[in-house]
């Protein structure tokens, strides 16, 4: 008996390792290369292979790398994929605060960009980069990657401007007009909600603070401000206040969706057309042909209703910049991979076609994106059209404790739409401000009231 | 777990279900009450895995607008379409995932069938500050330890490694703490001192004695730490930016979790958390039958 299960037991262990030695080798090919940026302080050779690391959510980024390291054989990049957003930045925070295992290069949300700075994360790369490169960028990109300041802490690659986006065949069916003004808005998601009571012109999301924020950002909202070398905070301002009692009537009305976006009931949704309307950006395409591909063909896009008959402006919801850590050993090759990757025609197109990216380049937005997306093959004007409306963002600053902000978001709005009563939007609102400001405070920053 | 181990003499033979039904009580309205409350506990494990098993089978149009539990045929195409993400990046997660556990699940016995002989068999000063240390250290759940492991590592430039991931799994104050209950109970002092006077060496005695007699419990503890180690997300999540060293639970996070300008790629996710549970359940199915064999009886009755 022992015998037998001794026998049994070394089988089990000789097959795991095994296992572990074929996975040991396979690994150890890539910590070759890994080694070199360590080592590689003191290079004996100045031919040497540079190993850039390069950390991005971005869909079909490796290909984008794979042409520029075919055509820069000295200047290696690896892209390292992560999760999307607040935990990317998370662990970069972590890693900088440990003083290892950062990062060369950091793909950073533009509303990111101060806590990362502020953290000393981001590495001032003014000095390296050409001085053409801010021309490629509207005022309003370039000012979220400087802060207004001389420095410059990355090179914007995609901007994410706001616009509406509805179903076509549903609005015909039910002989709607396409609103341009919020009032509008709210007639034919009443008229809409009337005709077919399962049907929602659109979802008010407790989960998605960048949404809120580029809606207000249309009204004419700057949540964060900076005053000589102090901060401030405004976000119950009047603009603020005059989205969230707007929806804040809707879900009362019940004549708009209560449930946060990007869940299985919103995802059933656009694909049952129960979700008529969604007020995105110009990424918007991408989740739509991933989330509801059977929708294709069905949709279109529309300028975002505006405030007062007449105006043109809109918010910006999502969108990046690439920045270089301070943990990098070699920032000048780092910004060189940067520049290619934002601003040349080449990249444009790929970033455009692999990584179903809007760039923020102006030239890059005249030259990449001619044909449109082929969710949206049925707009032939669609990015005309798209890049009139990136034209009229409004300007926004974002704060150095823009996490706290938008968790205050997410618990504040999330009671407040199950409430689902107007007065408990304005309180969130309130709620947010105080939450932001205290925090501010207690971090210890200047902070003006 | 520990209980099952050691009641198991009482049936040397390979039948479990006998002695319930050889002690002759009357199978009436309790042993329906028990199957019901069986049946129940069951389905209530079971669901989220039907469900997991159809979603797979399901496109993606499919996955949010046909009924949850029907079947759809789309099993290979999402099983495909993951295999070619990033050229099988998927298939690596697999490999490190085996990795982490099957050579942190080894270690991890090891040392605690040295720890937990040790403190079950030898006297020494500090013996009960150690093992309170280790009970106290079966309270803290690993998640805490995450961060100060990281930043240990981080200063001798050790994160983003393998090592990152396999030297914090090494460590389980839980098996400690089992294989010294088990020691105790399994490895007869007699046997031992037998061996002493045979002048067996300490070294053979604990590797030719102690640990076949331990063999049940060291299996029980190599399950856990396999399982802990296969589901665990926090310390890898947090040690590693490498894309090409992680293990499922990250790597299939980073699939949902895309940014809200992607799409979230839901049926890799489900197909891939399908075929991540697979080796778990083998595993499960090929070392159960340990727990039901108990060398220690047969060591001192025989």
């Amino acid at each position: 008996m022992r015998l037998h299960t001794s026998l049994k037991v070394a089988a089990v262990v000789a097959a795991t390792a095994l296992l572990a030695s074929a996975c040991s080798s396979g690994g150890s090919g890539d910590g070759d290369g890994k080694a070199a940026p360590s080592g590689g302080a003191t290079p004996t050779d100045p031919a040497q292979k540079i190993e850039l690391t390069y950390w991005t959510w971005a869909p079909g980024m490796d290909e984008v790398v794979k042409t520029w390291n075919a055509e820069h054989p000295n200047i290696h990049v690896t892209v390292n994929k992560q999760d999307g957003g607040d935990p990317a930045v998370t662990k970069l925070l972590t890693a900088i605060k440990a003083g290892s295992g950062a990062p060369d290069i950091m793909q950073a949300e533009y509303q990111k960009i101060p806590t990362l700075v502020a953290a000393d994360a981001l590495a001032d790369i003014s000095g390296d980069l050409g001085s053409d490169v801010k021309g490629d960028f509207s005022d309003g990109t370039w000012q979220s990657v400087t802060l207004g300041s001389d420095a410059v802490y990355g090179v914007p690659q995609d901007s994410g401007p706001m616009e509406f986006y509805y179903r076509a065949d549903i609005f015909e069916k039910y002989g709607l007009k396409v609103p341009t003004t919020w009032d509008e808005y709210a007639q034919v998601a009443t008229e809409l909600h009337k005709k077919d009571p399962t049907a929602y012109l659109g979802t008010f999301s407790s989960g998605d603070a960048g949404w809120f924020a580029g809606l207000t950002q249309q009204a004419g909202a700057s949540w964060w401000g900076v005053d000589g070398d102090a901060w401030s905070v405004d976000i119950d301002s009047a603009a603020t206040q005059k989205v969230a009692s707007f929806w804040g009537k809707l879900v009362e009305d019940g004549v708009i969706d209560n449930k946060p976006m990007y869940t299985p009931a919103w995802n059933k949704g656009l694909n049952d057309g129960t979700q008529v309307g969604w007020i995105s950006a110009i990424w918007a395409p991408g989740v739509l042909s991933g989330n509801a591909a059977d929708t294709q063909g069905k949709w279109k896009m529309a300028k975002l209703p505006q405030w007062n008959a007449g105006d043109d402006v809109t918010g910006n919801w999502g969108g990046s910049a690439t920045a270089v850590t301070t943990q990098s050993k070699y920032p000048q090759y780092a910004a060189e991979f940067v520049t290619w990757l934002n601003t040349s025609a080449e990249a444009a197109k790929l970033l455009v076609s692999k990584s179903g990216l809007y760039p923020a380049s102006l030239e890059s937005q005249k030259t990449a994106l001619t044909d449109p997306p082929e969710f949206f093959s049925n707009q032939t004007d669609f990015y005309t059209l798209a890049s009139q409306i990136s034209k009229t963002v409004n300007p926004f600053t974002y704060g150095p404790n823009v996490d706290v902000a938008y968790s205050a978001y997410n618990d504040a709005f999330g009671k407040a739409t199950k409430a689902k009563s107007q007065q408990a939007f304005l309180d969130a609102v309130t709620t947010m401000q105080t939450t932001t400001l205290g925090d501010l405070k207690n971090s210890g920053y200047n902070v003006k009231e | 777990m520990t209980t099952t181990t050691v009641s198991a003499p009482a049936t040397p033979s390979s039948g479990r279900a006998v002695p319930a039904r050889a002690s002759g009580r009357p199978a009436g309205r309790s042993a329906w009450g028990g199957t019901a409350v069986l049946l129940v506990g069951a389905a209530y494990c079971l669901l989220p895995v039907v469900w997991v098993l159809m979603a797979s089978t399901k496109s993606a149009s499919e996955l949010f607008s046909s009924f949850t539990l029907a079947p759809s045929t789309h099993l290979w195409s999402n099983i495909t379409d993951l295999s070619a993400y990033r050229d099988g990046l998927f298939w690596r997660w697999m490999l490190n995932t085996a990795l982490y556990a099957g050579v942190g699940g080894l270690l991890s016995v090891l040392v605690s069938a040295m720890a937990g002989y040790g403190l079950a068999k030898f006297a020494f000063r500090g013996k009960s500050t150690v093992f309170n240390a280790i009970l106290a250290g079966v309270l803290v759940p690993g998640v805490v330890l995450a961060i100060p492991q990281y930043l240990l590592l981080a200063k001798v430039g050790m994160t983003n490694t393998y090592w990152a991931v396999l030297l914090p799994s090494i460590i389980s104050p839980y098996g400690i703490y089992l294989a010294r209950i088990y020691a105790a109970a399994a490895v007869p002092d007699d046997v031992l001192e037998a061996a002493r006077t045979d002048g067996a060496k300490e070294g053979r005695i604990f590797f030719s004695l102690a640990v076949p007699m331990m063999l049940p419990g060291l299996v029980t503890v190599f399950l856990f730490q396999f399982v802990a180690i296969w589901n665990n997300f926090m310390l890898p999540y947090i040690m590693l930016g490498n894309d090409k060293l992680f293990p499922l639970t990250v790597g299939l996070s980073g699939l949902l979790n895309q940014g809200a300008t992607q799409p979230a790629m839901y049926t890799s996710v489900i197909t891939g958390a399908l075929l991540s549970i697979v080796p778990l359940v083998a595993l499960f199915l090929t070392l159960q039958r340990f727990w039901q064999v108990d060398l220690a009886a047969g060591a001192v009755k025989a």
